[in-house]
């Protein structure tokens, strides 16, 4: 398993030897030690490695990750797994703004808390966050699905498109054209799906209510200014 | 961009290395902004005398007979000590106000950087590399400290226009953001007499608290009313003789993080800054939250934190 020490070795090394992976490399295991907050760790993988990261990062770690399974043992800065095209992104512990912001695909999970604008344009990532999320989480959120075990911020899916949002805490306000939905059958199954993937026990899917857009923002009407 | 840094000491053992660490600090956050820095050190005062801290665009000829000057008119011994283009002058408490009003009219080429019983400022144009050796701020003791490398956006790059601005007896601030309504609150607190040295936001952001303060709030009191009162963007970290603070604005876009032990507290733009101080790994780290007001005071128990809004 190949080791990278950033405290002795560019962070360069690291992402190119990532990114120079042939398929079929005999290295799937990749392991990162002293990050101390370093920016823009393992981004770009597009591998199914494994790549464990023994401590904390700063900003865009695992960026628009493709098939790789990306572990932070810590805490990340902001724009944790922004753009993530596919693969899976874990945070052992809290992750900065916008996390998952734009995502298009893959699993994001933050075992802590995420700060403000969680999921901010999601395009079709899964996230789901332990604890709380700051205020405008997934603000123009497309779609995908954004799970949150605590409560959530201000402003909670503000100018929401067709993402889908579970909350099992409270919420301090919904955003402009967010609204409270029916949790029917199809949505516990789907929920079940993602709490599992997640690794999520002792939750049960009926615990989250849902939100999602109200669809009356989506198109300029005149007799909506007030609210754009 | 901008890095900020802060340090607020609980444990005495640490004050020895304030400097040191608070450089170390700031020097990593140098890619944040390259244009200025500068450092805030709160060190032990002396008892019935106060500090002033000043910068000379010629030090060796202004510096000059400076001492004799000031004794004359204070009538009483005064410390004149030059580090690089800055001096801390040391002068009985009651002869600050006219040394100030000496300086402004027979030196008006000297700028006032801070005054008070504790705190020293230090800040030039340069990284912050440059600025901490030119001061030898690593060598520098005292309970605590903030520090800032400026990406300059809403005035010049000069000394004045560096942080930490100081407005106020052992006050100073500094920002990552930008203020919005800084001109209007400048003439404002100008029309009650508070006298402006630059056309920078931050300063104006600092001269606000330091009215609020003077209208007899605390330094965490003030930092609420500045929610209502400044629009724009700011992470401020703000020192008094015995406190320190810090303030996000309700977006927060300006990042933040902050580190609690039981020997100190510790903020920093970024985690980066903080990796290097003793015990970080035990410490309790998390994000400042937004429009919320942290602040602690020497005054109070050790330990103690205490959380307004």
């Amino acid at each position: 398993m190949p080791t990278f020490d950033l405290s002795q070795t560019p962070l360069r090394e690291l992402n190119q030897a990532l990114h120079g992976l042939a398929a079929g490399a005999n290295d799937t295991e990749f392991e990162v030690v002293n990050p101390r907050g370093s920016h823009a760790v393992a981004v770009g993988c597009d591998a199914p490695v494994a790549v464990s990261i023994r401590g904390s990062v700063g900003y865009y770690c695992a960026g628009m990750n493709s098939a790789a399974t990306v572990t932070v043992h810590g805490s990340a800065g902001p724009g944790v797994a922004e753009n993530m095209m596919s693969g899976t992104v874990v945070v052992e512990g809290d992750a900065s703004q916008y996390a998952g912001a734009t995502g298009r695909g893959g699993l994001l999970v933050i075992k802590g808390n995420a700060a403000s604008r969680c999921g901010i344009s999601m395009k079709g990532i899964d996230i789901v966050v332990h604890g709380n999320i700051g205020h405008m989480s997934a603000f123009m959120g497309q779609s995908g699905n954004l799970v949150v075990l605590g409560d959530a911020g201000e402003a909670l899916g503000d100018s929401l498109y067709e993402a889908k949002l579970f909350v099992r805490g409270s919420v301090k306000s919904l955003g402009a054209d967010c609204v409270e939905k029916e949790m029917r059958e199809e949505h516990l199954t789907l929920l079940a799906g993602l709490l599992e993937r997640a690794g999520v026990t002792g939750v049960e899917p009926s615990e989250f209510r849902r939100y999602g857009s109200a669809r009356k923002l989506y198109s300029f009407d005149i007799d909506n200014a007030d609210a754009y | 961009m901008c890095g900020i840094v802060g340090l607020f000491l609980k444990d005495p053992a640490l004050e020895p290395r304030l400097g040191e660490l608070l450089s170390a600090m700031l020097i990593t956050m140098t890619d944040r902004g390259p244009d200025s820095a500068g450092i805030a050190i709160y060190g032990k005062p002396v008892p019935r005398r106060m500090k002033l801290t000043l910068q000379f665009d010629r030090p060796q000829e202004d510096f000059d007979g400076l001492a004799e000057q000031l004794e004359h008119l204070s009538g009483d011994a005064v410390t004149v000590s030059l580090k690089s283009s800055h001096a801390v002058v040391q002068l009985p408490a009651e002869a600050l106000d006219d040394a100030r009003a000496f300086l402004r009219r027979a030196l008006p080429s000297i700028r006032m950087m801070s005054a008070g019983e504790s705190v020293e400022i230090y800040k030039e144009v340069g990284l912050p590399q440059e600025v901490v050796a030119r001061f030898d701020i690593r060598s520098m003791a005292g309970t605590h400290g903030i520090g800032h490398t400026r990406m300059a956006t809403e005035s010049a790059v000069t000394t004045l226009g560096a942080h930490p601005f100081s407005t106020g007896p052992d006050q100073c601030l500094v920002h990552n953001g930008s203020l919005s309504n800084h001109n209007n609150l400048r003439r404002e607190l100008a029309r009650a007499g508070i006298r402006f040295e630059t056309e920078n936001d931050t300063e104006v952001a600092a001269a606000y608290l330091t009215a609020r303060m003077a209208k007899g709030r605390n330094l965490g009191e003030a930092l609420e009313d500045g929610l209502c009162d400044l629009d724009g963007f700011f992470t401020f970290v703000v020192g008094t003789r015995t406190g320190f603070g810090v303030l996000r604005d309700p977006i927060a876009c300006k990042p933040a993080v902050m580190a609690e032990t039981t020997s100190y507290v510790a903020f920093g733009s970024e985690y980066r800054a903080l990796v290097d101080l003793p015990g970080i790994d035990g410490a309790r780290i998390w994000e400042p939250e937004p429009a919320s007001v942290y602040f602690w005071d020497r005054d109070r128990l050790a330990g103690e934190s205490t959380l307004a809004a």
